[in-house]
């Protein structure tokens, strides 16, 4: 059973991925990217990690991909250009592909090297329930209770203290 | 049990609640309606400062991480009236510069609260967080006179520089956690005590990064590249409100981490802080001679007072702790009146900033000048006024721990100090006005917050034994 959902997850997160290097409107790019960053919390809640799989979600998907959306949306590039210029040659050339080439094959000869010498031990506390999650709740509101309250007056003052510098002056 | 929790934090929450009235009152706010938000941001802090009282001597502690000491409490009272100064003083140089008021108290009051919080945390984590917050709030009110470049590249600046010193600070929580596997001072303080003799190398790393990000805080040179620039660039009345209230929570943090919790690694600080010490005074004082800003020439002073304290600091003896808050409450009392002059002076169309702007004012303006003078001679630490006091309880307790040197260092920067602080006086007196120009009148909230400070500096000045009682009190509370 955790097979297929594994396949399907793992189908979803590989398509994702290409689709955010192939698309060429940078906006489909970023919405690809949180489709992909979602399969992989799948993933990881097959793994019995959920407090990594909500991290995922909350960090990446949330935090990361708002921060580049906002940035694509001020940019205001509907679709990449093709490229020209200096920049091009520095970036787009054939030089450049050939080292952004040989950097993947660096990756892939990595990933095999380290996936080969794995050794499949279970992490400990990795026993397939999800304590740790539950650890986590009562350490933050017992222990870290009014650390955790702090926070809330901070990200307060932050919003209030953005607004009030970027609204337009009357 | 959970309600003495809650009684311990009382007077941060106070702070809080006023904040987030007076963001409300702004909100409700029709166009062009007058609210009176200063008046709220006064009643909140005095209720903060009446509830710290309250708390004086019943030593309550707050969800295990906010201690409600007297030291806290001292703490509490002076960011309190640093606070309620800084209120009067802004009430019509405020609206007149044309900042937005409801915002401009509400992020004071935001700002005041982590000060507060940082006085009396006792776990490192919210040490940070108290830090950010005074920090996120000071940052915006550096940036907040929007039509001034000069404003928005002083909080840029501010806030790139301080977002990076908060990095070097939580990587020193990061690393004293990854030694002894806590944040609670106490805890923390009874784990370095026990590996004190051979000290890690991870915990001397969490020591230095921790330092770093006080220093940054207390602009100390080689840290204190921002604060001129942020110094002047701000408003003025928020100078004012940085150099005390920032100074003031920081060292608060400092004197508790460093000498209660560090003190088995004191060999290890000591003498790079009074080599931090000795630069900032040397520093803060020769580049403070060379300005023709007033308000950069506050700025180095400034720079050089934190070096005074650092020199406390160092010589931690009972007298010396001691002496490090009633150098804060002097100094607070001391800058926010020559900074209130400062702000009640300038008017859009003149800055009334350069040295020469003061030609003339002994005989345009008599009183302003008068209470300017007293201010300025308190702060070069002339007898009859608070400044000589703390300075003298300082100097004594380094010599009392035979460092010497640095008293003398201390001695000799304050002569020199002398020198800038006297130029504005010479200005006032004894040169005629050069470029008449209109000074602007002085609002009643202004002339009442004057009044009480240069009340403070010859009250202090002549009879410095109470606070220097309550103070030693306080600092015997936490060690």
């Amino acid at each position: 059973m955790a097979g297929i959902y594994f396949w399907i997850l793992a189908a979803l997160t590989v398509l994702a991925s290409l689709g955010v290097v192939l698309q060429r409107n940078p906006m489909y790019s970023v919405l690809l990217l949180i489709v992909s960053f979602g399969a992989l919390s799948g993933l990881y809640i097959t793994l019995n990690a959920p407090f990594v799989a909500a991290i995922q979600i909350i960090i990446y998907a949330g935090a990361i991909m708002v921060l580049f959306l906002f940035v694509v949306m001020l940019l205001n590039v509907p679709t990449e250009d093709p490229p020209h210029g200096y920049h091009a040659r520095l970036l787009g050339g054939a030089g450049p592909r050939w080292f952004g080439a040989v950097l993947a094959l660096v990756l892939v000869g990595e990933l095999i090297y380290a996936l080969s010498h794995l050794r499949a031990t279970p992490l400990p506390g990795g026993n397939g329930n999800t304590a740790s999650i539950y650890q986590i709740g009562l350490t933050l509101f017992r222990e870290y209770a009014f650390a955790f309250e702090v926070t809330s007056v901070l990200i307060l003052l932050a919003m209030v203290g953005a607004v009030i510098l970027a609204r337009k002056e009357s | 049990m959970p309600m003495n929790d809650f009684t311990a934090v009382v007077p941060v929450i106070i702070v809080v609640l006023s904040a987030c009235a007076v963001m409300l009152a702004e909100a409700f706010r029709r166009k062009h309606e007058d609210m009176p938000m200063g008046l709220l941001a006064i009643i909140g802090l005095l209720g903060a400062l009446a509830s710290s009282v309250l708390l004086w001597n019943r030593h309550l502690v707050g969800f295990g991480v906010v201690s409600a000491d007297n030291f806290s409490l001292f703490f509490n009272v002076t960011i309190c009236v640093i606070g309620l100064l800084t209120v009067l003083l802004s009430m019509g140089p405020a609206e007149r510069d044309g900042l937005p008021v409801g915002e401009y108290y509400a992020l004071m009051l935001f700002s005041i609260s982590g000060m507060m919080l940082m006085g009396s945390a006792k776990d490192l984590l919210v040490i940070f967080l108290a830090l950010e917050i005074m920090s996120l709030g000071v940052y915006v009110l550096t940036a907040i006179k929007r039509s001034s470049e000069d404003s928005a590249e002083a909080g840029f600046k501010y806030f790139v520089l301080g977002a990076f010193s908060s990095a070097f600070f939580l990587y020193g929580i990061a690393f004293a956690y990854a030694t002894t596997g806590t944040t609670k001072l106490d805890e923390l303080g009874l784990r370095i005590a026990a590996t004190a003799l051979e000290p890690n190398l991870l915990l001397i790393l969490s020591l230095v990064f921790l330092l770093v990000g006080f220093a940054f805080k207390v602009a100390a040179v080689p840290f204190h590249m921002w604060t001129p620039d942020a110094y002047q660039g701000a408003p003025t009345l928020v100078t004012g409100f940085m150099s005390t209230g920032v100074k003031a929570a920081a060292f608060a943090a400092f004197v508790r981490v460093f000498l209660s919790t560090f003190e088995p690694l004191r060999g290890e600080w000591v003498p790079v802080v009074s080599a931090l010490a000795g630069l900032t005074m040397i520093l803060g004082t020769v580049v403070g001679v060379a300005q023709t800003s007033v308000k950069r020439m506050l700025a180095y002073s400034s720079i050089a007072h934190g070096g005074y304290l650092l020199v406390g600091l160092v010589a931690a003896n009972a007298a010396g702790k001691a002496s490090i808050l009633f150098y804060l409450v002097s100094y607070a009392l001391t800058n926010l009146g020559a900074f209130g002059i400062l702000s009640a002076l300038s008017s859009p169309d003149r800055p009334h900033d350069d040295v020469r702007d003061f030609a003339g004012l002994g005989k345009d303006r008599p009183a302003l000048a008068a209470l300017l003078t007293v201010f300025l001679l308190s702060l070069g630490g002339f007898p009859p006024t608070v400044g000589f006091i703390a300075k003298w309880y300082i100097f004594n307790a380094a010599i009392q721990e035979h460092m010497v040197a640095l008293a003398i260092l201390g001695v000799l920067t304050s002569v020199v100090s002398v020198f800038f602080y006297l130029r504005i006086v010479v200005m006032m007196y004894m040169v005629d006005e050069a470029a008449p120009g209109h000074r602007p009148a002085l609002s009643v909230p202004v002339m009442i917050g004057l009044f009480v400070a240069v009340l403070g500096v010859f009250y202090l000045g002549v009879m410095p034994g109470q606070l220097l009682s309550l103070a030693a009190n306080s600092v015997a509370s936490i060690f």
